[in-house]
């Protein structure tokens, strides 16, 4: 017996030129706001971007971009509806607001299910938002995605980045590429996280100061982009060369 | 037509075991289909004969239709998944990621979520006959 989607995923993906997961060792760091608003400042370039929401036990980009009743189309595959210039796949329209409770196994069969039927359209970058962790999701992208690159988020605090490092030397060790560490909700000065990931031989993208108003803009993609962290995002991206 | 997309992977899978086995012609391509996806069978049909080319002209497809068991991850009860069971809408989800069963199934002895779907998820390809 052979699981036949498995041989169509890299067709699926061809016409992706590049594909970065947004990740992180550890939850609460900001993952899922920076892949949204790092998708949002990319499609603001002219780039054709998709957003895929993988953290399918927790998801929430649908409420950043303020997504509502929408559904894909169905065209001889799944067609990712295109939201604030975005194509963009979640496992929120099928699950809708029910809690899923996922183990690894399901979760692994749910994400090829998604890879084996979504037919993204002729993209520049397909921005993913990971669940935390280095479990089963990060382990399934790198065993099916031969392309993947990882964008590695943490916060300043040491409990953060204590697993955050073992991510950095897993992909390390695995050959996958890592494009850098982005500091988030940054409130101190010190410079640990940016002596750390460079003793790594781990590009250090930047420092995004910690936003006490960034809440408002959830849900509402226009103030969003009037932010300073959208702003600071966008600069972190020119200024590395990321794209 | 999210059939269709299932049907490629099904042609795709068996080209790359007909490549490995150097297989001139497929004969024969049996496919399981589990109740859970509920998988319309005239649209994969449909997809697999618009599908068919080189070495698959001349294959016949076979859909062997596969019951649904689960078994729950609490207390143990196995049950057989019927679509009756659930609304429209929410077959539908399921018909798209089998997995979002989890939203809307629980066991019908302790109600718990966490079963695992021991039969009858997807698409399999359960056997491909050919000549070398």
């Amino acid at each position: 017996m052979v699981d036949p989607r498995l041989s169509i995923i890299d067709n699926r993906l061809k016409s992706i030129k590049r594909i970065i997961a947004v990740s992180s060792g550890k939850g609460g760091v900001g993952k899922s706001m920076i892949a949204t608003t790092f998708a949002l400042a990319l499609a603001k370039k002219g780039l054709k971007i998709g957003l895929f929401d993988l953290d399918f036990t927790s998801p929430s980009t649908h409420l950043i971009l303020g997504i509502k009743n929408i559904l894909p189309k169905e065209e001889k595959g799944i067609i990712p509806p295109i939201i604030n210039n975005l194509s963009y796949m979640s496992l929120v329209y099928y699950s809708g607001e029910l809690a899923t409770p996922l183990r690894g196994e399901d979760t692994s069969n749910a994400l090829i299910e998604l890879l084996s039927v979504t037919k993204w359209d002729n993209l520049d970058i397909l921005v993913i938002d990971m669940p935390p962790g280095i479990g089963d999701a990060v382990l399934d992208l790198i065993k099916l995605v031969k392309k993947i690159e990882f964008l590695i988020i943490t916060t300043s605090s040491e409990l953060a980045f204590h697993t955050v490092k073992k991510q950095l030397i897993l992909l390390k060790e695995l050959k996958v590429k890592t494009i850098g560490v982005l500091e988030n909700m940054k409130i101190n000065k010190m410079k640990t996280i940016k002596t750390e990931t460079e003793k790594l031989g781990i590009n250090f993208l930047g420092e995004i100061p910690y936003d006490k108003t960034l809440e408002e803009s959830i849900g509402d993609c226009n103030k969003l982009s009037t932010t300073t962290f959208f702003q600071i995002v966008d600069e972190t991206l020119t200024n590395n060369n990321i794209v | 037509m999210h059939e269709w997309a299932l049907a490629e992977s099904v042609i795709a899978a068996a080209s790359k075991i007909a490549e490995k086995e150097e297989l001139k012609e497929v004969k024969e391509v049996i496919v399981k289909i589990g109740e859970l996806q509920q998988v319309e069978e005239d649209i994969l049909f449909f997809a697999f004969e618009q599908l068919k080319k080189d070495i698959f002209r001349k294959t016949k497809f076979q859909i062997l239709k596969a019951m649904t068991k689960l078994r729950c991850r609490v207390c143990g009860t196995e049950w057989s998944f019927k679509k009756q069971s659930l609304d429209e809408n929410n077959m539908e989800s399921i018909h798209f990621v089998p997995e979002v069963a989890h939203a809307y199934v629980k066991c019908p002895k302790c109600r718990s979520p966490d079963f695992k779907i021991v039969e009858g998820r997807g698409i399999w390809l359960e056997e491909i006959k050919g000549a070398k």
